[in-house]
């Protein structure tokens, strides 16, 4: 048992956990953020995705003890972050990923989202091309993948400022929500 | 959930501290760098090292150095997304940056390294499994149990080589530098390999992969890696071809190298590449021509055997089609040869 000092989503936390435990099983069975799944717990998946000092890896083959000193994001410090920043609402990727219906049982998502949102930072603009190898070590069985690369290209579309290219089901404009940062108070209509 | 087995984490900040901690613990250590192959190995029961020396926090695996005589050095902490990235490596060294490049998916590359990925653990069907199935199956000769499942009867394993990068290096000729207790060694890529699947290199268990130096390249060297694989996103070879092709002044083949992996212990070097292919122009029929002979040999020598998915006469019918697709490739300079 060694007691380790984590940077977990902004805050230093101290935990006590074994030198065999992964940093998955520390951030689900120690700390409680079970946002981070455990899919196939040996790297073919990606459902555990974690950002390490802002870079998409792994957290079921990441050992613990190894990510000391280390800043990590989970999927439970996305709204917190931006909101921090002076954002509305929950992180405008997570809000687009809601409004284009880019899930279905939402297994995948959160390490989809930590993936995405690293892109979208190195990458304001991506192609589609881009996204696809950005998100191809992010295994989805439901969805097809369209609705998860459309989310992606309508977060970086809006945050650049213009209308989302319209998609092949809807190609007379923008079918989606408008964004929750958008949305009109309660009581107003949409 | 599959739970690694207990063990304790020794984390060097020098190699000296990690060859000593290698010496002290003998047997029951293990390096660890990325843990890509060593975690999920652990997790299924294959290796159970009661201490692993960590060499995430020693700087001087982290070399990377492109040097005025065009001798490339990486060290062996360097990810692999950071050499699949890197413009001197993909002009001076496309073969390996796109091997690089197509190793597992991205969080992956990000994690797993240079020097994890030449010592990475042979791979076959019947041992990559949680030890649960391989109880069930009554275990095999590389792990636990005493019979092969691939070929029957077998006493030698021959379960297969599936770093992506190992052949694009033996195509470069690059040379290794290990230190142990008995200090720094050098050693040619090529001499690495042993032929066994169990233990398919030469090592000392006090040993340690510093760096790999990939000598300096011909003026019109040409290179690219060809890869078969189930999903393009995330899987291990079914096959990889490595092409290099020296190209003279007068557009004419000088040198030409070619390596696959995915088939047996080892990486296979196709040994009539070189000698059907030099003093032919690089580009025109005549080239076509020499590509579809070595594509022929390449066909004659290599077997695959059911070690790893995928049907092994439908991966045969493939050596052809990449060796062939990864030449021209390599001549056009349009690796990799991937269908994604
Ligand atoms: C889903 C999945 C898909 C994958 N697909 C591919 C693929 O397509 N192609 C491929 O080539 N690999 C693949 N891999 C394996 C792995 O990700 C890579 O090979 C990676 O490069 C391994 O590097 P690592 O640093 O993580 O190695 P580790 O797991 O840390 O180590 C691997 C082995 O090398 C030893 N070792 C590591 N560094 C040194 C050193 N410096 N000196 C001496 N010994 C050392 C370790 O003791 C261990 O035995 C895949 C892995 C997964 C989980
Ligand atoms: S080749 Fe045979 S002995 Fe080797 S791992 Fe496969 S089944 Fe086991
Ligand atoms: S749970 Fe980590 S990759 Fe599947
Ligand atoms: S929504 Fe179910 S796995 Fe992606």
């Amino acid at each position: 048992m060694a007691s380790l000092l984590l940077n977990v989503n902004g805050d230093q936390l101290e935990v006590t956990a074994p030198d065999h435990w992964t940093l998955l099983e520390v951030l689900r069975y120690r700390l409680g953020l079970t946002g981070s799944k455990q899919g196939c717990d040996k790297g073919d998946c990606g459902a555990c995705t974690v950002q390490i000092d802002g870079e998409p890896q792994l957290a079921c083959l990441a050992l613990a003890t190894l990510c000391e000193g280390r800043a990590i994001t989970t999927i439970e410090g996305l709204m917190p972050a931006h909101l921090r920043a002076g954002g509305k609402g929950p992180d405008p990727l997570q809000d687009a990923f809601d409004r284009c219906g880019a899930l279905q049982c939402g297994f995948c998502q959160p390490g989809m989202l930590l993936s995405a949102k690293a892109l979208l930072e190195r990458s304001p603009d991506p192609s589609r091309d881009e996204i696809r190898h950005a998100l191809a070590g992010n295994l989805c069985r439901c969805t097809g993948y369209t609705q998860i690369f459309q989310a992606v290209e309508l977060a970086a579309a809006e945050a650049q400022g213009r209308a989302p290219t319209p998609p092949a089901w809807h190609p007379d404009g923008n079918p989606w929500m408008p964004a929750c940062s958008k949305a009109p108070a309660k009581g107003e209509s949409r | 959930m599959l739970r690694l087995p207990k063990t304790r984490v020794a984390k060097p900040t020098t190699v000296a501290q990690a060859v000593a901690l290698l010496v002290e613990h003998g047997e029951v250590a293990m390096p660890i760098a990325g843990g890509t192959d060593l975690l999920p190995n652990m997790k299924h029961g294959l290796f159970e090292p009661e201490v692993l020396v960590a060499l995430g926090g020693i700087k001087e695996l982290q070399r990377f150095e492109l040097q005025t005589d065009g001798t490339l050095i990486l060290g062996a902490g360097v990810s692999l997304d950071r050499i699949a990235a890197d413009e001197r490596v993909q002009r001076t060294a496309p073969a390996l940056a796109q091997a690089a490049g197509l190793v597992a998916g991205p969080q992956l590359r990000r994690m797993g390294t240079l020097g994890g990925n030449v010592m990475l653990d042979t791979r076959c069907q019947w041992y990559n499994q949680t030890h649960f199935w391989r109880q069930a199956l009554g275990y095999c000769l590389k792990k636990d149990g005493t019979v092969c499942h691939v070929v029957a009867g077998g006493k030698k394993c021959v379960a297969a080589a599936s770093n992506d990068t190992a052949p694009t290096l033996m195509t470069l000729q690059a040379t290794l530098v290990f230190e142990g207790r008995s200090g720094r060694r050098e050693v040619a890529i090529d001499d690495l390999w042993h032929t066994d699947g169990i233990h398919n290199k030469k090592l000392g268990t006090d040993e340690i992969l510093v760096e790999v130096r990939v000598p300096p390249r011909a003026t019109g060297h040409r290179g690219a890696y060809g890869k078969l694989r189930e999903r393009g996103s995330i899987d291990y070879p079914m096959l990889g071809v490595a092409a290099r092709l020296d190209v003279g002044r007068d557009g004419a083949v000088e040198g030409a190298d070619l390596v696959l992996v995915a088939l047996q212990a080892r990486p296979v070097r196709v040994r009539r590449a070189a000698e059907l292919l030099i003093g032919v122009p690089s580009s025109g029929d005549n080239f076509a021509e020499a590509v579809a002979a070595v594509a022929e040999a390449a066909y004659a020598q290599a077997h695959p055997m059911p070690n790893i998915p995928g049907d092994h006469e439908w991966r045969r019918e493939m050596v052809p089609v990449y060796v062939a697709r990864t030449l021209h490739a390599a001549a056009t300079g349009t690796g990799p040869v991937h269908h994604v």
